[in-house]
């Protein structure tokens, strides 16, 4: 395919261009990344006075930490928890809405609303609605007998960040998820349903495997959101608390770093996550374009 | 195999949009159906009414003997082919057939077999392992109407099957497609926007206008003996000259041209009189009506002159061997003309 080239009169034009966007990349992005990189082989004091170079020793102590040990155990159950929850209900709703004749744009532009809300305040909303003294929700669930209490029991709490880290996210996804629907040409299901399959069996065999590209997408960008961008929501709510429970690893990094001023052991677990991020974003290329098989 | 009974049919959507207005057809056992006229014309909802892809607003619908208005598509054993083929792009060719045997719960060995003929018939046997995408439009096409056959329906129903082929492939199908249906003898309906395609498929063409049943009959019926100007104009290329004329005296006059004498039968007054473009040929020397040529298409086997008597557009087909000139002198057959009403547009009957 032939792309329109723009050729410009000044050499540097383009480079000026670029400048604005480029700048915001390496102060904001390449420069602090760099720095973590550096300080993960250093060892500060906690006012910054003297500096040593430690080598690989931050990584060595964090494989014999159990607090980032449990950190690594307590990620690898939230970040899919969140993952399962959020693209299920995404889809879940996508197809109901797809189903519907009536009203599907008053209830499409309901259920993208969530997205536009800050996580630090969707986390203080969840707080308020399962808070154990005021909340709406753990009234309800003493009514059927279980008493909720996410300050002392560490798996409320993680049912609390699952929920509030999910809700925004189901937005996002059901987006996603209902372009795909959209995509499916509607005589492929007309001529499912001519071949005798029924509603279920159609989505199961005609729409769902149709989908797939779309939920492997989903199930990784959220996975790296579950990992990297739940910080608002398990700070406006439990704190990584009761007794580390939900102590996730983006959260340990702020805590070791900005709290315990541990900056070397905090600059080696986020330089740990980059890692992670990278891996995935590599698996979700080379696997996207494997798996779209038709 | 089962005859089809369409009993005043009707179809208004949602919006009040009237899609198909009191339609009655009586479709017997294996016969081939065409369903023709041009986009908007109600022809595609009368098909999906038949598969149960849209409801029925009023009127019935009968496959064999069974009233199916209220019957799922997937009770009403009917197979549908698609103008978008809509194969299932995640399964391989055999999955494609075999579907909907599985989900009838036809047993493993018969879906084999079943497969394996139908894919025989259809030559599409070395392409059983691949996924449509890996398929030319030709072979998607077969695949789609394998789908059909192994089902074994009661009915075929097509919906513009042949529109996404090129024109030479197009034609190619179109003759396979009439062989295997008087092959397996089944009852089939088929949509298309292509009187030519109407003309070379079907048992009997129903040419359909606004919702409306226009006309019902064998092609060569219809073709010669049009119910209306709109069918006139549609059947048959290149369409039938349709022009302005006055009768009087049994002379046929267009725009004060007197074409035709010795016409009986026809009230004196305004008309619409048709030509076909065959049914003009030169005059004799000495003789004929004045035909000033605009200008020339080639076909080959034929050449359409197009041209005009009083101001009035008309095409003749001649043959290429005949010398040419700006200005010709034309006869028309007096006993091929046909006459419709000036208002109505209807045949008059002579």
């Amino acid at each position: 395919m032939q792309t329109k080239r723009t050729v410009f009169g000044n050499r540097l034009l383009p480079y000026a261009f670029l400048f604005p966007q480029l700048a915001v990349t390496v102060i904001f992005f390449l420069w602090p990344a760099g720095q973590a990189v550096i300080q993960s082989f250093q060892r500060e004091d906690a006012f910054g006075l003297s500096t040593t170079w430690v080598g690989l020793a931050n990584y060595a102590d964090l494989l014999h930490d159990p607090t980032y040990l449990n950190s690594l155990k307590v990620t690898a159950i939230f970040a899919p928890a969140v993952t399962l929850l959020s693209v299920g209900l995404g889809l879940v709703f996508a197809v109901c809405l797809d189903r519907l004749v009536r009203g599907s744009r008053i209830y499409a532009a309901l259920l993208v609303w969530p997205y536009a809300v800050a996580p630090a305040v969707a986390g203080i909303m969840w707080w308020f609605l399962f808070n154990p003294s005021i909340g709406l929700l753990p009234y309800l669930l003493a009514a059927v007998g279980y008493r909720w209490d996410h300050s002392l029991q560490p798996t409320d709490a993680m049912i609390l960040v699952v929920i509030a880290a999910s809700w925004k996210q189901v937005s996002y996804n059901f987006l996603f998820f209902m372009a795909g629907l959209q995509a499916i040409p509607k005589s492929m299901i007309e001529a499912a349903a001519i071949d005798g399959a029924g509603p279920v069996k159609r989505f199961f065999t005609i729409v769902f495997p149709l989908l797939s590209p779309t939920t492997f997408f989903l199930a990784v960008i959220n996975l790296v959101y579950a990992m990297f961008d739940t910080f608002p929501v398990i700070h406006a709510t439990t704190g990584g608390n009761p007794a580390q429970s939900t102590n996730i690893l983006v959260y340990k990094v702020f805590v070791d770093g900005f709290i315990g001023l541990n900056l070397g052991s905090s600059a080696a677990q986020s330089v740990v996550l980059m890692a992670i991020v990278v891996t995935l974003t590599v698996i979700q290329f080379k696997w996207v374009e494997r798996k779209v098989n038709y | 195999m089962s005859a089809i009974e369409i009993t005043g049919v009707s179809k208004v959507y949602a919006g009040g949009v009237r899609a198909v207005s009191d339609v009655s057809l009586s479709i017997a056992e294996g016969e081939f159906i065409v369903l023709v006229g041009p986009s908007g014309c109600g022809k595609s909802t009368l098909l999906r009414m038949l598969a149960g892809l849209e409801t029925i607003t009023s009127g019935t619908v009968s496959i064999g003997s069974r009233v199916v208005n209220e019957i799922d598509p997937a009770a009403r054993n009917i197979a549908m082919v698609f103008q978008n083929y809509a194969l299932y792009p995640h399964m391989s060719v055999y999955d494609n057939l075999a579907y909907g045997l599985r989900n009838r719960g036809v047993p493993k060995a018969d879906i084999d077999a079943r497969v394996a003929e139908a894919a025989r018939m259809l030559e599409i046997e070395p392409y059983l392992t691949r996924k449509p995408k890996q398929l030319s439009g030709g072979q998607r096409q077969r695949v789609a109407m394998g789908r059909a056959i192994v089902r074994k329906p009661d009915a075929f129903l097509f919906d513009e099957p042949l529109s996404n082929l090129d024109a030479k492939l197009r034609v190619s199908m179109r003759g396979e497609i009439r062989q295997l249906q008087r092959r397996l003898g089944v009852t089939s309906v088929y949509v298309t926007h292509d009187q030519l395609e109407a003309m070379t498929l079907a048992d009997r063409i129903v040419v359909l206008n606004g919702g409306r049943i226009e006309q019902v009959g064998r092609p060569l019926d219809v073709y010669h003996n049009p119910a209306s100007t709109f069918v006139a104009s549609f059947i048959g290329s290149p369409a039938m000259n349709l022009a302005e004329a006055e009768v009087m005296g049994g002379s046929v006059a267009i725009g004060g041209q007197v074409v035709a004498n010795g016409i009986s039968g026809v009230k004196d007054g305004k008309l619409i009189v048709g030509l076909r473009a065959e049914d003009i040929q030169p005059a004799a020397p000495g003789t004929g009506v004045p035909f000033a040529v605009r200008y020339i298409e080639e076909l080959g086997a034929l050449r359409l002159v197009h041209g005009s008597v009083e101001g009035r557009h008309l095409t003749m087909a001649l043959s290429p061997d005949l010398p040419l000139a700006d200005e010709m002198k034309v006869a028309v057959a007096a006993d091929r003309l046909h006459f419709f009403e000036d208002d109505s547009g209807r045949r008059m009957t002579r």
